[in-house]
């Protein structure tokens, strides 16, 4: 199906980037901002932001899933895996750091922290090893948070527990959209998220912000037409919802995964590392699966958490107020092999994709 | 096998035994993925997010996004 498609022809672009500038020409500063980690490698891999006007920028929001787990979510695996239980997790969080050390110096030090490609290999490990304790460490956005409710539905071994720190996304659009230093013009919804949770929860931007709301696929084209239709309607002074991702969002989004996820889990308010607390934003097993939740059942106790160290500026390049290369850090003391704040240590974190780029340079 | 939080890849459903299926991934990568947040069948291209699918992909609406473009750059007025 793709090779007969045309989803990267340069031409296309070429005609695209035209119409962008036509219209931003009529226009004062443009900020349109997006909040997804793959979002913002497909710009920056493919050099998007050369082709666009020098007055419309296109900021990364909030979109890298291990960047937002707050040092203290970090904390509480740590303490489990210095309790001898086995800790399971996505190969993206190892190094991110908590309030003192990462996952990986613990498992340096000797903790069992094993990395999965998925949480069903988690429920395989503790099915092996019925006689040792695992907790699986689920963090992600609205994509990643169904195959945790499938898991946790299907009743897995009870040696297995969820440390769940599952993040909303439209909770900390919100958030951003209310940042009046922050000045944004448009978003460009998360193409991923958006196949689950559909249309609906973006409805609130242009109803009641006037802010014109995109969902966008990952292919070059996609995101410069998402920046096309958000321009068009910004001229036209009638913000609206659009998806230009059809072949892979429904309006409903998946249905199946949203009653899973609220079956499994319910919404509380939560941290994130950059933003502070996110009303409603926090995905929480349901008291009928409390006995799967990892946290009660080992009695996990940590403090407040040290998000973000000193001379970091991760805080500001993760809400989109500076760019990596506005972070003293960059490149000199904070690299893709020596990473400081959480930015630089997942791959989809704003300054390793600036990073990788600029190798590529 | 790149291990993305937000990412998610296309890959052609092979084979279904129950909830899982084989897919590939082309270039020579193939594995069993997780299908029961999706309604798929063998010769469909699913989205796969670690280890799950979550998605059917439709050829039929990525042929109309393509026309959808066309009609955006030959649009006259912008």
């Amino acid at each position: 199906m793709v090779e007969s498609l045309r989803f990267r022809d340069a031409t296309l672009a070429k005609q695209v980037a035209g119409k962008i500038h036509k219209l931003a020409s009529k226009k004062g500063v443009i900020k349109i901002c997006h909040v997804c980690g793959t979002h913002e490698w497909t710009i920056t891999h493919f050099g998007l932001r050369s082709l666009l006007p020098t007055n419309l920028e296109v900021i990364a929001g909030p979109g890298c899933p291990v960047c937002i787990v707050p040092a203290s979510e970090i904390d509480e695996a740590i303490q489990l895996a210095l309790k001898d239980i086995a800790i399971v997790c996505f190969g993206d969080i190892l190094r991110v750091s908590g309030s003192k050390k990462s996952l990986l110096d613990v498992k340096a030090e000797g903790a069992d922290v094993r990395v999965v490609y998925s949480v069903n290999d988690a429920v395989e490990m503790a099915e092996k090893e019925s006689h040792k304790d695992f907790v699986f460490f689920a963090i992600g956005f609205e994509t990643t948070a169904p195959s945790t409710a499938v898991e946790v539905v299907e009743q897995p071994p009870k040696n297995l527990g969820f440390l769940v720190s599952h993040r909303l996304i439209p909770p900390a659009m919100k958030l951003l959209v209310e940042m009046k230093d922050l000045n944004l013009s448009g978003f460009i919804a998360p193409g991923h998220v958006s196949t689950i949770i559909g249309l609906k929860p973006y409805e609130i931007f242009p109803r009641h912000y006037r802010m014109p709301t995109v969902v966008a696929g990952f292919e070059p084209l996609d995101v410069l037409f998402g920046v096309y239709m958000i321009l068009k309607q910004l001229s036209e002074g009638k913000p609206s919802l659009e998806n230009e991702y059809v072949r892979a969002v429904h309006s409903e989004g998946n249905v199946k995964a949203r009653v899973l996820m609220r079956e499994v889990f319910e919404v509380v308010d939560g941290n994130w590392r950059g933003l502070g607390k996110v009303p409603s934003s926090t995905l929480k097993l349901r008291g009928k699966y409390t006995n799967y939740d990892a946290r009660l059942r080992y009695g996990v106790k940590v403090d407040g958490g040290v998000d973000i160290r000193p001379g970091c500026k991760c805080h500001l390049v993760i809400v989109g107020k500076i760019k990596p290369t506005e972070c003293p850090l960059f490149m000199k003391a904070c690299t893709p092999q020596k990473p400081l704040g959480p930015c630089m240590v997942s791959m989809e974190g704003t300054c390793q994709i600036w990073a990788k780029a600029s190798e590529l340079i | 096998m790149v291990i993305a939080m937000c990412l998610a890849i296309p890959a052609k459903v092979l084979d279904i035994k129950g909830d899982r299926a084989q897919v590939d991934f082309g270039g020579g990568i193939s594995r069993d993925v997780n299908i029961t947040l999706v309604d798929a069948k063998v010769g469909d291209y699913i989205l796969v997010h670690a280890g799950y699918a979550i998605q059917v992909l439709s050829e039929k609406e990525a042929r109309e996004t393509l026309l959808l473009w066309n009609e955006i750059l030959e649009a006259a007025d912008a």
